[in-house]
């Protein structure tokens, strides 16, 4: 029977089969940041295990890390002792640790990729929502609790009922001016944050096949918000010729053995999905959020939709409370919405590619007046120095945009970078959730050239005319 | 932990859709590196205004809705990120069991290995649900059985056996899974052997 890439990768490391579709599965591969693991290695202690298989991790703190001011001592002592906590359990039990000083650190999805540590038909997992990213090079990758963490620390394998298969195929060719982000939200605006629960989601069809590595990074990352707990591109050359080279990728020996193996991944001729997306990528165009869900997207040549137009009762509700909350009325224009904070950054948006789009569309312009602050925010070390060799950094600072060290910033606003209250910012990470990037604040999910094209005008404008 | 055989009790009417972990448990309190203690964070922006006063008549402070264990939720709860911390921090306010319509995957699984049981009951048996909670009336919900009672209405539920063995034992689930280390060493060795470049 023809199997779809998730059936392979799921039916490949199957341990025990425990009933229908639930199975003890094995992992490969495990990324460790300091949010989500104190209480797992502290369950190992107390419990006396010990980790299965160290070579199977890399620690690297994320979430909590200031993002200026990284030789001054840290003010916040709960920050501080988290941060000392990961150091100390990763020296504990012997894994693979880049500190923040080390130029490898970064944010936990775009330092995996760029190290060749995820790898096609690996099951990778990491205590965070957003391991969908690592779907781009054909793992099948999720997001997992604190608990499972341990588990997987302490036996390399989880307890996982089997998802149903769906797939989402985007057509023809992306418009000039749109990009990955823009199809991540395509795609959730159509389906709903709800659309791909209980599924992993595949993504095909021409669109896909022509986005760089990058892209699909973007494009899987944002799966978690479609409800799918885990994305999957096929492998192809680009994904191989990413790999070739990096430090934990197969070595030259290995690396003939490994393509073939990772070529035969791919969802074969006739394989049955449960559901079946079809999207035309020549009709995407870039798209703004307008509430607290990223479900609630619009095009920015049109306006906020009327809260009659939802059919849904409790939706209608919803929506009511989101512009409530957002300071909106229906019916506004998006190119009306003033932006008052602009951040480019996060697992979504923060890689090379993410920053030569926005450098693009600010080389020579200047960020405006009333704006807060712009910043630009870097998805790991190796990110950052490939962009100041490109001279981008300058194009930033030039035009009033801030330029930091990498972590998860004003993503999640956990360490000092926020927005304040009733701010609205533009932002290219992909949660626009309530008080998110700050207690009160406004967030709008765009793609990084709209983000930089709404901060040099002050509003959301259209970055095709800009 | 904790076994969950079955409960009746009051419960927290809270039927908002889309309810992310954002609104469980805001991001500045993820900092602590203890699993206790969230509780008092939980539900945050439902609980107090943007200067820190509380709001009056929430549904999750006062008398009204105090020692309840079942929390009535609406579509989708749970979205967005895999934090623990989440379920920890209901766990924290008392909680044991959270009815909706339908959970996030991630959030759910993590509920049961906090002992904490997520029906999904069809929309109707929610709003139904949620009018009981605001008059007061007690919830019985019954895992073995898997069903929930309140008054003359019955709602039967779907539950994995899995996991429901977990909760009713309270079983520790890496300990179970240790008991099958030689079928992990075996599919290591197998392993190797194709693809000797996952191993170091
Ligand atoms: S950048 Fe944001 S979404 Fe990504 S891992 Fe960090 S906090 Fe999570």
């Amino acid at each position: 029977m023809p199997k779809t890439m998730y059936d392979k990768i799921w039916e490949g490391h199957v341990v025990e089969q425990r009933s229908d579709n639930v199975a003890l599965l094995y992992i490969d591969r495990h990324l460790v940041h300091e949010v989500t693991s104190p209480q797992a290695f502290e369950g190992l202690r107390v419990s006396g295990r010990t980790i299965r298989r160290p070579d199977s991790i890399i620690a690297v703190p994320d979430h909590n890390v200031p993002t200026k001011d990284r030789h001054k001592p840290n003010p916040d002592p709960m920050s501080t002792a988290q941060l000392a906590a990961l150091e100390a359990n990763a020296k504990e039990f012997d894994l693979d640790y880049i500190p923040m000083d080390d130029v490898r650190q970064g944010i936990v999805h775009v330092v995996g990729p760029e190290l060749g540590f995820t790898q096609p038909g690996v099951t990778l997992v990491c205590g965070d929502s957003h391991t969908s990213t690592h779907g781009a090079f054909g793992a099948l990758a999720f997001g997992i609790g604190t608990s499972e963490v341990e588990h997987v620390l302490a036996t390399q394998t989880l307890v996982l009922k089997k998802s149903k298969n769906m797939r989402v195929t985007v057509t023809g060719e992306l418009p000039v001016g749109c990009s990955a982000k823009d199809v991540a939200l395509a795609i959730i605006g159509r389906i709903g944050t709800a659309g791909g629960t209980g599924h992993v989601i595949e993504y095909a069809g021409p669109v896909i096949e022509a986005l760089s590595m990058e892209g699909r990074m973007t494009l899987c990352n944002m799966s978690i918000e479609a409800g799918a707990r885990a994305g999957l591109v096929a492998p192809d050359e680009k994904t191989f010729e990413y790999l070739k080279g990096r430090p934990y990728a197969p070595k030259a020996g290995q690396w003939d053995a490994a393509v073939s193996y990772w070529a035969s991944l791919r969802s074969d001729e006739g394989a049955k999905f449960d559901r079946e997306v079809l999207i035309d990528g020549s009709e995407i165009v870039p798209l703004v959020t307008w509430g607290t869900s990223p479900e609630d997207v619009a095009p920015v040549t049109g306006t906020i939709p009327l809260v009659e137009s939802f059919k849904d009762r409790a939706k209608q509700e919803g929506v009511v409370k989101a512009l409530e909350y957002m300071g909106l009325a229906e019916g506004t224009p998006i190119t009306d919405i003033k932006v008052d904070r602009v951040f480019v950054g996060s697992c979504t948006n923060s890689r090379i590619e993410d920053l030569r789009e926005a450098a693009a569309v600010i080389k020579g312009r200047k960020v405006a007046g009333h704006i807060i602050e712009a910043m630009i925010v870097p998805g790991s070390g190796l990110v950052k120095e490939q962009a100041e060799a490109e001279g981008l950094d300058k194009i930033f600072t030039e035009a009033g945009f801030e330029w930091r060290e990498p972590g998860c910033s004003m993503c999640l606003a956990m360490n000092p970078d926020k927005a304040g209250p009733g701010e609205h910012v533009a932002s290219t990470s992909n949660r626009n959730f309530v008080s998110r990037q700050g207690p009160g604040a406004r967030t709008h999910l765009v793609s990084p050239a709209m983000a930089a094209a709404a901060a040099i005008a002050g509003h959301f404008v259209d970055v095709r005319d800009f | 932990m904790e076994k969950f055989t079955k409960i009746s009790s009051i419960a927290t009417p809270f039927p908002r859709v889309n309810v992310d972990t954002d609104i469980i448990i805001p991001a500045k309190h993820l900092k602590s590196i203890k699993r206790t203690g969230f509780g008092q964070f939980a539900f945050e922006s439902v609980r107090f205004d943007a200067d820190g006063n509380r709001i009056e008549g929430n549904v999750f402070d006062g008398e009204r809705y105090k020692g309840a264990q079942i929390l009535i939720a609406g579509d989708n709860f749970g979205c967005g990120s895999s934090r623990e911390h989440a379920p920890w921090a209901i766990a924290d306010m008392g909680y044991r069991c959270i009815i909706a319509p339908t959970f996030a995957d991630i959030f759910a699984g993590n509920c049961v290995k906090n002992g904490i049981l997520t029906v999904e009951l069809p929309q109707d048996a929610v709003d139904a649900l949620v009018l009981a909670a605001e008059g007061g009336q007690v919830i019985n919900v019954d895992l073995e059985e898997q069903v929930v009672v309140c008054g003359n209405a019955r709602y039967e539920f779907d539950y994995n056996s899995e996991q429901k063995e977990m909760l009713m034992q309270g079983l520790d689930e890496i300990g179970q899974t240790l008991t099958a280390k030689a079928a992990i060493s075996n599919f290591e060795a197998r392993q190797q052997r194709m693809t000797p470049w996952l191993y170091r």
